[in-house]
C-alpha cells in the first residue's frame, strides 16, 4: 500500500526533495522567474533611456524643484504660479485627500442611513429607496461626474445665486458657506467640544467598569449629552467666541466665507452619492446577517430596543460590514482621480499637466502611483487593525 | 384532505393591496414615512414625468424641440447610429453592425448552462479574433479602418470582451501564483496584484498611453486601442485573480489532497480537479466584478477613446443640436443602466442556482 503511495509522489518521479520541501523543478522555476523579470526590467530600461536621450531628457528628480507655471484654481496651501513643480504637486495631493476624506466621512453617514432605510418595515420607503440604489449602482461614476458638473454650471450666476439656507448660496461659482476664523478663540471653543468628547468616553469606561465589578449600570446618556453641551456653552461664557464670516455680496462677487468650487462640489456630491449606494448594500447586508434568533434573545431578556441594535446586533453586523468597508473608501479615494474628468485640480491632474509640460512621464507617474499605493495600504493597514479589534475573538 | 395539502395558491390582489396598505400605515412612525414618501413623489414625479413623456419631443427638429420645452427625444434619435458606430465610416457601418451582433448572440449563448464547457471556449476563441478583423479590416477583401476612427458603443464592446479574454486567463495564473508553495512566484503575483489594485485605473491608462512607449524598442510604435487593452487588460486580471483566489481557497483541503493521492500533478490537478469547483463557485462574484469593470471603460476618456458615452457627449458639440446634455446623459445612463442591472439580476439568479445541493 506504502508503496503505491510513494510512487505516486513527486520524489518518486526523479525530483530530489531540498531542505525545505522545495523540490528542483520548483527552484528551476523560481530561478527562471527572477531572471525573467531581471531581463524585461533591464530590457525596459535600457529602451527607456534610449528614447529618452532621443528626446533629450534625462532621467531624474531634478525637474521637481524648477519652476512650475502650472495654475491652479483651488490650493489648501499658499500657491503661486511661480511655484516648483513639488509645490504644485503637494497642492494636487492635498486637494484629492480634501476630497477623499470629506467623501468618505459623509459616505459613511448616507450609506448607513440609506441601508436602514432599505430595511425599512415601511415597503413604500423600501421600494424608493432600492430603487435608487439600483439606479445608482448601475450606471458609470464618469457618467455621474459629468452629470453634477453640468447641473452644477447650469446654476444661476452670481447675482442670483440660490440661497437655501442662511449664509449659503448656491452658483455657477459653486458653492459658498459661512467660514470659521482661524484665531485663538475658534481653538478654544473646539477644545471644549474634544473634552467634553473625552470626559463622555472616561464617564462610559468608568461606567462599564462598575457595571462589569458590581453588576450596575447608571444612565451615562444625559451626563454626556449635559457635557456636550456644558463644556462650549461654558467657553462662550467664558468669552472664547469663535468669529463666523458671513458671505456678503459685493460687487459682482461675494466677499467673506468659505467658498467651495463647482469643480469640488460636483466631484464631492457624485463620489458620495456613487459610493453610499454601495455602502447601503453592505450595511444591508451586514445587518441581515445577523441571525433573527439575537434580537429575540436579547428582546426575551428585557433588553431595550436601543440596546438591542447596541450591544447585539451591531458588534455582530460590523463584523461582516468593515471588510466590504474598507475596499469602498479605498475605491472612493481612487475613484477621486477621476476629478480629471471635470477638472478638479486633483494629484492625477497636476500630475498630467507636469507630464506634458516636463516629459518626465516615468518620474511623474511613478511619484503619484507610490502616492496611491501607500494611501491604498496604509488605509487597509488601518482599518484590518480597526477590523481586528471587532472580529471574532474565539477563546 | 387533499385539498390542505395542495400548495397554498398565492394571495388575491385585493389581500395583496391591503397587506401593503397595512404595512404602510403600521403604527404612527410609519404612516408619517409613507407620507413623507408620498409628498417626495408627489412634487418629483409629475414635472419629471412632463419632462420626459409629456412636453417631449419625439422627432422633428432642434427648434420644435425648444418650442415644446420639454424632452428632445429627437436628438438621440438623430445621434443614435453615431452613438453606436462613432466616426467608423458611413459605408463600411455594416461591419461594428456585424461585430456587435456576434457579441450579442455570443453573451446571449454564454448566459446559458446548457452550453457552458469546451464548446463555448471555443465559440469565443473564434468569435473575439472574427470581431477584432471585422472591425479593423485589411484582409479578406475588407477595408482597413484606422483605430481612432472606431467609437461608440461598438468600441466598449471590444474593449470590455478583450479585457475580460485577456485578463481571465492572466488572472487564472496570478490567483494560482499567489497560492503557489513557491517563495518568488507568490511574491511576485501578490506583488503585481496589490500594485494593480491599489492605484486609480486611470493611472494605468495613463501610464499605458504616456509611459508604455519610451519603454518599448525605438520605432515600435503600438496603437491607442492596443495601449487601453493593455492597461484594462492588467486591471482586469487583477481585480479576477483575487475573485478566482477565494474560490481556491474556499476548496475544502481534502480536494487537493485527494488530487494529489491518485497521483495527479500540479496543472493535472488544477486543471482536473481545483479549477473547475473554484471557478464555477466564483460566478456570480466574477459577474459582479465585471459589472464594475464594464462601468469603468467609461475611464478611457482621459486618453482620448471615443466610447460610447464620451462620443455621445462628443454629439452634444453639434452646433445645430446646442443644449440638449441633459436627454444625453440620461440615454447614456439608460444604456448602462439596463446593462449592468441584466448583468447584476444574472448573477443573483445564479448565486441561487448554483449553491451545492441544488440542481
Amino acid at each position: 500500500m506504502s508503496s503505491t503511495t510513494s510512487a505516486a509522489l513527486p520524489t518518486a518521479r526523479g525530483l530530489i526533495r531540498l531542505p525545505g520541501g522545495a523540490t528542483q523543478r520548483g527552484l528551476l522555476i523560481q530561478v527562471a522567474l527572477l531572471l525573467g523579470v531581471v531581463a524585461l526590467g533591464w530590457w525596459l530600461w535600457s529602451n527607456a533611456q534610449v528614447n529618452m536621450a532621443a528626446r533629450g531628457l534625462q532621467f531624474g528628480f531634478g525637474f521637481l524643484e524648477r519652476s512650475a507655471g502650472i495654475p491652479i484654481g483651488e490650493a489648501m496651501i499658499a500657491y503661486a504660479p511661480s511655484d516648483t513643480y513639488s509645490r504644485a504637486l503637494t497642492v494636487g495631493l492635498l486637494n484629492t485627500l480634501r476630497v477623499a476624506i470629506i467623501g468618505c466621512f459623509l459616505c459613511t453617514i448616507f450609506g448607513v442611513l440609506l441601508g436602514l432605510a432599505r430595511l425599512s418595515a415601511n415597503p413604500l420607503l423600501r421600494g424608493l429607496t432600492g430603487g435608487y440604489i439600483e439606479l445608482v449602482r448601475n450606471t458609470p461614476l464618469v457618467l455621474q461626474l459629468v452629470f453634477w458638473h453640468a447641473v452644477m454650471l447650469q446654476m444661476p450666476s452670481v447675482r442670483q445665486s440660490i440661497n437655501p439656507l442662511p449664509g449659503v448660496f448656491i452658483s455657477q461659482r459653486g458653492l459658498k458657506i459661512p467660514a470659521l476664523l482661524n484665531e485663538p478663540e475658534l481653538w478654544a471653543f473646539l477644545g471644549a467640544i474634544l473634552a467634553a468628547l473625552v470626559g463622555w468616553w472616561l464617564l462610559l469606561r468608568r461606567e462599564r467598569a462598575r457595571q462589569i465589578a458590581i453588576g450596575e449600570r447608571r444612565p451615562t446618556l444625559l451626563p454626556g449629552f449635559a457635557m456636550l453641551l456644558g463644556f462650549p456653552a461654558l467657553a462662550l461664557l467664558a468669552g472664547f467666541v469663535p468669529t463666523v464670516e458671513w458671505p456678503v455680496m459685493a460687487g459682482f462677487n461675494f466677499e467673506g466665507g468659505l467658498a467651495l468650487s463647482p469643480e469640488f462640489f460636483a466631484l464631492l456630491v457624485g463620489l458620495v452619492i456613487y459610493t453610499s449606494a454601495f455602502v447601503a448594500e453592505i450595511v444591508r447586508s451586514g445587518i441581515q446577517s445577523v441571525h433573527p434568533g439575537q434580537g429575540e434573545a436579547a428582546r426575551a431578556l428585557g433588553l431595550p430596543n436601543g440596546r438591542i441594535m447596541r450591544l447585539v446586533i451591531l458588534p455582530q453586523a460590523l463584523r461582516v460590514i468593515i471588510p466590504p468597508m474598507t475596499s469602498q473608501y479605498l475605491n472612493l479615494t481612487k475613484n477621486s482621480s477621476l476629478a480629471v474628468v471635470i477638472g478638479y485640480p486633483d494629484l492625477v491632474s497636476v500630475a498630467n499637466t507636469s507630464i506634458n509640460q516636463t516629459g518626465q512621464a516615468i518620474e511623474v507617474i511613478t511619484i503619484f502611483m507610490a502616492i496611491y499605493l501607500f494611501l491604498s495600504l496604509s488605509t487597509s493597514g488601518l482599518m484590518n487593525w480597526y477590523n481586528s479589534r471587532v472580529a471574532l475573538k474565539e477563546r | 384532505m387533499s385539498a390542505s395539502l395542495a400548495p397554498p395558491a398565492g394571495p388575491s390582489q385585493a389581500a395583496r393591496i391591503g397587506a401593503f396598505l397595512r404595512a404602510c400605515f403600521a403604527g404612527p412612525l410609519n404612516s408619517a414615512i409613507t407620507l413623507a414618501c408620498l409628498v417626495v413623489l408627489y412634487y418629483a414625479a409629475p414635472p419629471i414625468w412632463d419632462w420626459a413623456v409629456g412636453r417631449a419631443t419625439w422627432s422633428g427638429t432642434a427648434a420644435q424641440c425648444r418650442e415644446a420645452g420639454g424632452a428632445c427625444w429627437a436628438f438621440i434619435r438623430e445621434k443614435f447610429w453615431f452613438s453606436i458606430f462613432g466616426l467608423y465610416p458611413y459605408e463600411q457601418r455594416w461591419r461594428p453592425a456585424t461585430m456587435l451582433s456576434i457579441l450579442v448572440i455570443m453573451v446571449l449563448a454564454s448566459t446559458q448552462r446548457r452550453f457552458w464547457g469546451r464548446r463555448l471556449l471555443v465559440g469565443w476563441a473564434v468569435a473575439a479574433p472574427a470581431m477584432l478583423v471585422l472591425m479593423a479590416g485589411g484582409v479578406f477583401g475588407l477595408e482597413p479602418v484606422a483605430t481612432r476612427l472606431w467609437g461608440g458603443l461598438s468600441i466598449t464592446g471590444i474593449i470590455a470582451v478583450y479585457g475580460l479574454a485577456l485578463g481571465y486567463p492572466l488572472a487564472i495564473l496570478l490567483a494560482l501564483g499567489r497560492r503557489s508553495e513557491l517563495t518568488l512566484l507568490r511574491w511576485f503575483s501578490t506583488a503585481v496584484i496589490e500594485c494593480v489594485r491599489g492605484v486609480p485605473l486611470i493611472s494605468l491608462l495613463f501610464m499605458a498611453a504616456i509611459m508604455l512607449p519610451l519603454f518599448l524598442p525605438q520605432g515600435v510604435t503600438l496603437d491607442r486601442l492596443a495601449r487601453v487593452l493593455v492597461a484594462y487588460t492588467l486591471f482586469t486580471a487583477a481585480y479576477m485573480a483575487e475573485v478566482v483566489r477565494g474560490g481556491l481557497q474556499a476548496m475544502p483541503r481534502g480536494q487537493y489532497e485527494a488530487a494529489e493521492a491518485i497521483g495527479l500533478s500540479y496543472w493535472q490537478k488544477m486543471r482536473l480537479i481545483i479549477l473547475p469547483q473554484a471557478l464555477t463557485i466564483t460566478i456570480p462574484s466574477q459577474v459582479n466584478t465585471f459589472i464594475g469593470l464594464f462601468k469603468d471603460t467609461t475611464l478611457v476618456v482621459v486618453i482620448g477613446v471615443f466610447d460610447f458615452f464620451t462620443t455621445l457627449r462628443a454629439a452634444l458639440g453639434d452646433s445645430q443640436w446646442l443644449g440638449f446634455a441633459t436627454e444625453a446623459y440620461v440615454f447614456a445612463a439608460g444604456v448602462y443602466f439596463v446593462l449592468c442591472f441584466a448583468m447584476s439580476r444574472y448573477s443573483m439568479h445564479l448565486e441561487r442556482t448554483l449553491q451545492p445541493g441544488t440542481r
